[in-house]
């Protein structure tokens, strides 16, 4: 298990150089470059300009940036410096805090914030998180025990008024949904409009419960329109994969034994209908993170789809890449999630040794 | 008195078309169906695929719930039990399955599957006494007791049928209904599983319903031989009268096909032209007749009773002598 898990973490590390690599390229096929818009400012000289471009290595070709990128990962200019100061700073815990220093990967400051990409990313990474995870309880909470309720009753309906729901999640835009959303929230005024908190609440104690409360409430209606695409797609599945196991023998073998119907959904049928989710389940991660740079833009959420928006619509390479190698990190993530659940759950699949 | 009596037992399919799923018609499966089994005893229903054979052997237990007709097993109305009496009932008849592939579940152990039956009917007073009799029953079935550990994905398809013999087993049956138990099977395994029900049958006094479309097979484990078409019983007698001087013309095409190991075998083979007609819209008199070699005028129009025509020999034609 522990030989398997260092496997996978280790196969990891050629998809990120992969995917860093062709975000280099194709951020170098996009006409322009962070310093285009200053050209036209009379007060900066063409040899700042030039200047300022050298610095970032934006003169060079797309190659040669990505190799000084690398570089700078760990070894950047000064570092030995960096490192000399973090250990002269303070006595305690000095080893520690330079080995952490020594290890982390830097992934440049970014252009427009002059601040460290990591550091940014961290910030709204965690507003991107809470987004999908609400939206993903929401979806899986709601769509599996629906699923569940439309194949055990089917043709009844239950079965078909949650066809009609199905129909209508997979058939409105999330764009359109989100506007639609944000109309609500203005007629009614029962949900705040963008943000992930009200101002006042700016400085308060950051796990008071009225500020959480606040945020949950921030959180609730972009929550709901990021579930409600998936919702109806998850809603389908569970729904055809139970009626598929409801019908396999050994389930009217669990009623030839004398069991009871509601163990015999349960035990037999609802557990061997489970697998093919638990891969969407990984999947789903991904198409939440994705899904959330439109739902983040249009109802002004500040996490990572729009940071990751706003820096391709800027050129702030730096922190495009980063975004970019943290949201394939969370999506390997989340499909490794999904094999050990599926190890877990089904005594076929066996993890290779 | 016997074990199992059924009379009457009916099995209609909805069919159903439309927006509002309107019952357009009915498939008739089985069709006004009577039989009795005797403790011990090993009835055999032969008949083509879709004769309704699969939905009598599963519509006798329950699995399906038939339109009409009564079945009375041990002088208890199976029909009229409630949920709750039919599942205490089930520890009383079991099934085995067509297919040992899909009838165990493949997410639970051997030891589970079999144990789960135990608990069920609360058979064995703690664990320990339930992984004794697992054990033991796979021993009864000639399987190692080890294998309790295993998944049944881990097993040959011989080794999984006996699996599934074991778990009927489990809750001490009185009958237990076969649906095509070896059909899916290679043939050198075919025999060792008929030998085992066999065995079984000595053992513990099962009473089976065993159903094939192999008659060979039939006529090796049965004591009597019933054969359906179209959802109806045309002959009923001893495997020996069935087999070796089949009174209805079904039966006779039906023992002619049987292939015999001699090359210079001068038997004459009836083919009968057609196919089966649908059990939506049966033929009407004789549902056979279309297809029968000897019909006559009143078998279009007047549906042959079951009767006897020698001694313990039934068949439902209109001709036979």
């Amino acid at each position: 298990m522990g030989q398997f898990l260092i496997k996978r973490v280790l196969h990891m590390i050629p998809i990120l150089l992969g995917v860093s690599l062709l975000t280099f390229l194709l951020l170098d096929l996009t006409p322009g470059d962070y310093f285009t818009a200053l050209e036209n400012n009379p007060q900066i000289t063409k040899e700042r300009l030039d200047q300022l471009r050298a610095k970032w290595h934006l003169d060079e070709s797309w190659y040669v940036q990505y190799g000084y990128w690398i570089k700078n990962l760990w070894f950047a200019n000064g570092k030995l410096g960096d490192l000399k100061s973090q250990w002269n700073k303070e006595a305690d815990g000095r080893v520690w805090r330079v080995i952490k220093h020594a290890v982390m990967p830097d992934f440049g400051d970014s252009l427009q914030y002059k601040q460290p990409s990591s550091q940014l990313i961290t910030l709204r990474l965690w507003n991107t998180f809470m987004l999908s995870l609400m939206a993903m309880i929401l979806a899986w909470g709601i769509a599996l025990p629906l699923g569940i309720w439309a194949a055990v009753k089917k043709d009844s309906w239950v079965d078909r008024s949650c066809s009609g729901i199905a129909f209508l999640g997979l058939s409105i835009p999330e764009i359109l949904l989100g506007l639609l959303a944000l109309m609500f929230a203005y007629s009614t005024g029962w949900f705040p409009i963008g943000g992930v908190e009200s101002d006042m609440y700016y400085g308060v104690d950051e796990w008071s419960i009225p500020r959480l409360m606040d945020r949950f409430h921030h959180l609730l209606l972009p929550a709901a329109v990021l579930a409600a695409s998936s919702l109806a797609g998850l809603m389908r599945q569970m729904r055809s994969n139970l009626l598929d196991t409801l019908r396999a023998e050994y389930v009217t073998t669990a009623r030839a034994k004398g069991l009871g119907e509601g163990w015999v959904i349960y035990k037999h049928a609802l557990r061997n209908a489970i697998n093919p989710l638990l891969t969407i389940f990984g999947y789903s991660l991904a198409h939440l993170l994705s899904g959330a740079f439109i739902v983040e833009n249009v109802m002004s959420w500040p996490g990572l789809g729009r940071l990751t928006l706003e820096a391709l619509q800027q050129q702030d390479y730096p922190l495009v890449v980063a975004a970019v190698l943290m949201a394939t990190a969370l999506l390997m993530a989340g499909n490794f999630v999904a094999d050990l659940l599926l190890a877990w759950s089904d005594p076929r699949i066996r993890l290779e040794k | 008195m016997s074990l199992l009596k059924v009379n009457n037992l009916k099995v209609y399919f909805p069919v159903k078309h439309g927006l509002f799923s309107r019952v357009k018609a009915h498939v008739k499966a089985v069709d006004g169906v009577s039989l009795h089994i005797e403790p011990g005893e090993t009835l055999g229903l032969v008949g083509e695929s879709g004769c309704g054979k699969t939905t009598l052997g599963r519509s006798i237990i329950r699995l399906i719930e038939p339109t009409s007709g009564t079945v009375e097993f041990d002088g208890e109305q199976i029909t009229e039990l409630s949920g709750g009496e039919l599942r205490s009932s089930r520890r009383k008849f079991q099934m085995i399955f067509q297919d040992p592939y899909s009838s165990l579940n493949p997410r639970m152990t051997v030891g589970q599957i079999i144990g789960e039956a135990i608990d069920i009917h609360h058979l064995a007073a703690n664990s320990v006494a339930k992984e004794a009799r697992v054990q033991e029953l796979l021993k009864a079935v000639g399987l190692d007791p080890i294998y309790a550990q295993r998944y049944p994905h881990e097993f040959s398809g011989g080794q999984r049928q006996r699996i599934g013999i074991a778990r009927a087993l489990a809750v001490e049956p009185k009958l237990i209904v076969c649906d095509e138990p070896v059909s899916a099977l290679d043939v050198s395994v075919q025999a060792q599983i008929i030998n085992l029900l066999k065995d079984l049958q000595v053992q513990k006094g099962l009473a089976y319903l065993f159903i094939a479309h192999d008659l060979a097979v039939v006529e090796h484990i049965s004591q009597r031989v019933m054969v359906m078409y179209l959802g109806k019983v045309v002959e009923l007698a001893d495997s020996q009268k069935v087999c070796r001087e089949p009174k209805h013309p079904y039966s006779q095409a039906l023992i002619s096909a049987v292939p015999v190991v001699d090359p210079d075998s001068k038997r004459q083979r009836i083919i009968l032209p057609g196919d089966v007609p649908s059990p939506i819209d049966p033929p009407t008199g004789c549902v056979f007749h279309p297809r029968c070699p000897v019909a006559e005028a009143r078998c279009k129009v007047e549906s042959p009773a079951l009767r006897e025509i020698t001694p313990g020999h039934w068949a439902a034609c209109h001709l036979a002598k």
